[in-house]
C-alpha cells in the first residue's frame, strides 16, 4: 500500500437536533491509503453516513485531526471544502444523483465548469472519460434514457473527469439487480488496478465488500472491527 | 478556478428553458411593467410635443395684447378699447420687431354664389404673415399699399378653400361676399392644421385691417395686437414697456387694475410644458409600479424553483460548486428573466405608443434614454428580487439538499 491519502483521528461528529444529541461519530481514527479499496460497513445508525459524508467532505467533524492529502480539512472553509470536492473527490451516489435534465456528456463535464475548464476541453474530456466506462455513443441521451447500470456508469464518470484522489461510492449498487451490481464493480475494480485510484465504499452488503481489500465495520458511531481481505473477489463480467 | 460566465449563461438558459411556460408567465409581470413605462412616457411626450408645435406655429417670441381688464368686462366688448394711436405708440417702442394689431370677425357668413361658409374674418397687416411665419400656396399676401387704399381684397385659409371652391383648382381673382362685401381672392395660405386649442387655424381669411375698420366693423379699434419681441430675452421687458406705455395712454390711476391684457405665449408654453412634465412622472410612476410587482413575481417563482431544485443544488455542490457559483447561476437566472422580459416589453411598449400615436395624431417618440431607463430599471428589478432566492440556494447544507426528496 501507498502513502496515506486520509488520516482521522480521535474524530467525534455529534448531531443536536430537537430531541437528545445524536453521538454520530464517537472517536474514530482511521487511514486510507493512496490506491486502496476499501469497504466501509455496518448496520443503518451506525454513523457510516456520517463518515461517509466526513470523508467527502461535505461536512467538518466536531473534533478530532482530519488530514486529507496533505491539507488541514479543520482548517478550510466552506469554499476551499468545495475546491477540495472538485479536485481530490468523487461522488458515486446509490441513487446515481444526475441532472435529470442534462445530457450524459453535460453530466460528466459538470465537475469542470466548476473547475474553470473551458468548453471546448470539457467535451473532450467528457468524451474520454465516457469511453473509458464503456459509454461511447450515449453521450447525447438524458439520464431517463439509460438504464440504471449506464447511470451509474456516466456517475462514475463524472467521478473521474477531474482526476481525484479518492471515488468515494455510497451503496453503488444499492439500486442495481445482481449482474449489474457485478458490472459495476469489476469497472470500479478496474480503475483501482489500472489507474492506482483509491476507492472507499460504503455498504452493507458483505458481498459487495468482498471485492475490496480491506472492510471496516461500524456500529454505534465507532470502528468494531478492521480486516483485511486476502484474496478480493474478482468481477466476472467485463466491462464493455 | 471558477467557472465561466457563458458556461453560466448555457445553464441559466437551459433552466429557463425547461419550464418555458413558467418562465413566460414569470416574465409577464416585467413584460406589462417595462411596456407601460415606454407607452406612458411616450404618450405624454408625445402629447407636449405636438401641444409645444401648435403653439409655436402661432408664432415666436409673440405677445397678445387684447382690451379688457382681466377682471373687467370681456375682451372686445364695451369698457376700454385698444385703438389705432395705441397701435401706433408700441410700434415705436424699443425690442419691438413687428406688430400686427387685428380686428376679427368671428364666425362670418361668407359666400362665393349660392355656396355659404362659416369662417373667421381677421382684418390685419402684412407683418401678421412676417410674425405667424405662415407662406401662401398661391399667390400672395396684400401690401401696405392695401391698408392705405382700403381695398377689398382677401387671402383665404385651405379650409375655407376647399369648402367655398370645392373642385377649382385656382380661386385667385374670384370674388368671395362677406357681409354684402365682394372681396378679391388674390393669395392663399399654406395648411397649418390644429392650434394650441384644437381649434382649425386653416379655416380663415385675412382682408386688410383698414377695410375691415370702416367697411365692416365701422370702428377704429383693434381686437388684439400682436406684438413680436426682438428676441425672447426681450419678452419680459417689452411686456413691462407696453404695460406702463397703456397705462399711462389710458390715464388709469395708480389703483386701478389694467384695461387689457398681455398673454406671453412663451410663459403659456413652459406652464404647458410644466404640466405635461409632471404628467409624464406621473404615469411612469404609475408604471414603474407594476414593474416593480413584476419583480416580486420573479423572486416568488425563483423561490420556488430553488425550493424544487434543492437535490440539484446538492448535486452541485458535492461535485464542487462554491457559493458564489450557485449564487451566480441562480442570479443570472431572474436576471436573463427580467432582460428577456424587458427587451419583449420595450417592443410591444413602442408598438402600442405608435399605435396609441396614429389613433391620437400625435408624433411619438420613444426616446433611447427611455429604452435603457425601462432596462436599466428591470435589470435592477431583476437582480433585486433575484438576490434573495439565489442567496437562499447558495446557502443550501448539501448533505441535506443532497438527501432532498
Amino acid at each position: 500500500m501507498g502513502d496515506t491519502l486520509i488520516d482521522l483521528k480521535n474524530i467525534v461528529k455529534t448531531y443536536y437536533g430537537a430531541g437528545e444529541p445524536v453521538y454520530a461519530l464517537r472517536s474514530i481514527s482511521l487511514q486510507v491509503f493512496n490506491g486502496e479499496m476499501l469497504a466501509i460497513m455496518g448496520p443503518s445508525g451506525s454513523g457510516k453516513s456520517t463518515l461517509m459524508n466526513l470523508l467527502g467532505c461535505l461536512d467538518k467533524p466536531d473534533s478530532g485531526r482530519y488530514i486529507f492529502a496533505g491539507q488541514n480539512v479543520m482548517e478550510l472553509g466552506r469554499d476551499q471544502l468545495a475546491h477540495l470536492r472538485n479536485k481530490l473527490i468523487g461522488f458515486v451516489f446509490q441513487n446515481f444523483n444526475l441532472l435529470g435534465r442534462a445530457t450524459a456528456l453535460e453530466n460528466v463535464c459538470l465537475p469542470l465548469i466548476y473547475a474553470g475548464v473551458p468548453g471546448k476541453t470539457r467535451d473532450k474530456r467528457g468524451m474520454e472519460m465516457l469511453r473509458l466506462v464503456g459509454l461511447e455513443g450515449r453521450e447525447h441521451h438524458l439520464p431517463r434514457q439509460l438504464s440504471g447500470g449506464q447511470q451509474q456508469r456516466v456517475a462514475i464518470a463524472r467521478a473521474l473527469i477531474n482526476q481525484p484522489g479518492l471515488l468515494l461510492a455510497d451503496e453503488p449498487t444499492g439500486a442495481l439487480d445482481t449482474r449489474t451490481s457485478i458490472e459495476i464493480m469489476s469497472l470500479l475494480q478496474q480503475l483501482h488496478e489500472k489507474q492506482g485510484l483509491s476507492v472507499a465504499i460504503v455498504t452493507h452488503e458483505p458481498d459487495i465488500a468482498l471485492y475490496c481489500q480491506r472492510i471496516i465495520r461500524l456500529s454505534d458511531g465507532q470502528i468494531v472491527s478492521e480486516e483485511i481481505v486476502p484474496e478480493p473477489h474478482q468481477a466476472q463480467v467485463q466491462a464493455r | 478556478m471558477d467557472m465561466d460566465l457563458l458556461a453560466a449563461l448555457q445553464m441559466a438558459w437551459r433552466s429557463l428553458l425547461v419550464n418555458k411556460m413558467r418562465s413566460i408567465l414569470t416574465m409577464l409581470g416585467i413584460i406589462i411593467g417595462v411596456g407601460a413605462v415606454i407607452a406612458m412616457v411616450a404618450l405624454s411626450q408625445g402629447a407636449t410635443a405636438g401641444i409645444t408645435d401648435r403653439i409655436s406655429s402661432m408664432g415666436s417670441n409673440l405677445l397678445t395684447i387684447s382690451p379688457g381688464g382681466s377682471s373687467g368686462p370681456i375682451r372686445g366688448t364695451g369698457g376700454a378699447q385698444l385703438t389705432m394711436d395705441d397701435v401706433k405708440a408700441i410700434s415705436s417702442l424699443p425690442l419691438v420687431k413687428y406688430v400686427a394689431p387685428e380686428a376679427s370677425m368671428n364666425n362670418a357668413t361668407v359666400a362665393v354664389g349660392s355656396n355659404t361658409w362659416t369662417a373667421d374674418v381677421d382684418g390685419t397687416v402684412p407683418d401678421l404673415q412676417a410674425i405667424k411665419n405662415w407662406p401662401t400656396d398661391r399667390g400672395a399676401f396684400f401690401d401696405q399699399s392695401d391698408i392705405d387704399n382700403m381695398t377689398t381684397v382677401a387671402v383665404l385659409g385651405q379650409t375655407v378653400v376647399t369648402n367655398l371652391f370645392p373642385g377649382t383648382a385656382n380661386p385667385l381673382g374670384k370674388n368671395v361676399r362677406i357681409n354684402g362685401l365682394d372681396f378679391t381672392v388674390i393669395g392663399v395660405l399654406t395648411a397649418k392644421g390644429a392650434g394650441g386649442m384644437g381649434n382649425d387655424q386653416d379655416n380663415i381669411i385675412y382682408v386688410p385691417l383698414s377695410t375691415v375698420q370702416q367697411r365692416l366693423l365701422g370702428s377704429r379699434n383693434v381686437r388684439m395686437l400682436n406684438v413680436q419681441a426682438e428676441s425672447q430675452d426681450a419678452l419680459t421687458p417689452l411686456q413691462d414697456y407696453i404695460t406702463t406705455l397703456l397705462r399711462q395712454r389710458h390715464r388709469l390711476a395708480n389703483q386701478a387694475a389694467d384695461d387689457f391684457r398681455i398673454q406671453n405665449m412663451t410663459q403659456v408654453l413652459s406652464t404647458i410644458e410644466d404640466t405635461t412634465k409632471i404628467m409624464t412622472f406621473l404615469l411612469g410612476g404609475i408604471a414603474a409600479v407594476s414593474l416593480l410587482v413584476g419583480g416580486i413575481g420573479i423572486m416568488n417563482i425563483m423561490l420556488v424553483s430553488v425550493t424544487e431544485r434543492t437535490r440539484e443544488i446538492g448535486i452541485r455542490m458535492a461535485i464542487g460548486a462554491t457559493t458564489q457559483a450557485i449564487l451566480t447561476q441562480f442570479l443570472i437566472e431572474a436576471l436573463l428573466l427580467s432582460l428577456i422580459g424587458g427587451i419583449i416589453g420595450v417592443i410591444l411598449g413602442w408598438g402600442a405608443s405608435q399605435l396609441l400615436g396614429m389613433l391620437a395624431g400625435w408624433k411619438m417618440v420613444v426616446v433611447p434614454w427611455l429604452v435603457a431607463v425601462a432596462m436599466g430599471f428591470s435589470l435592477l428589478v431583476g437582480l433585486f428580487f433575484g438576490y434573495y432566492p439565489a442567496r437562499k440556494a447558495a446557502n443550501s447544507n448539501p448533505i441535506e439538499a443532497l438527501r432532498f426528496e
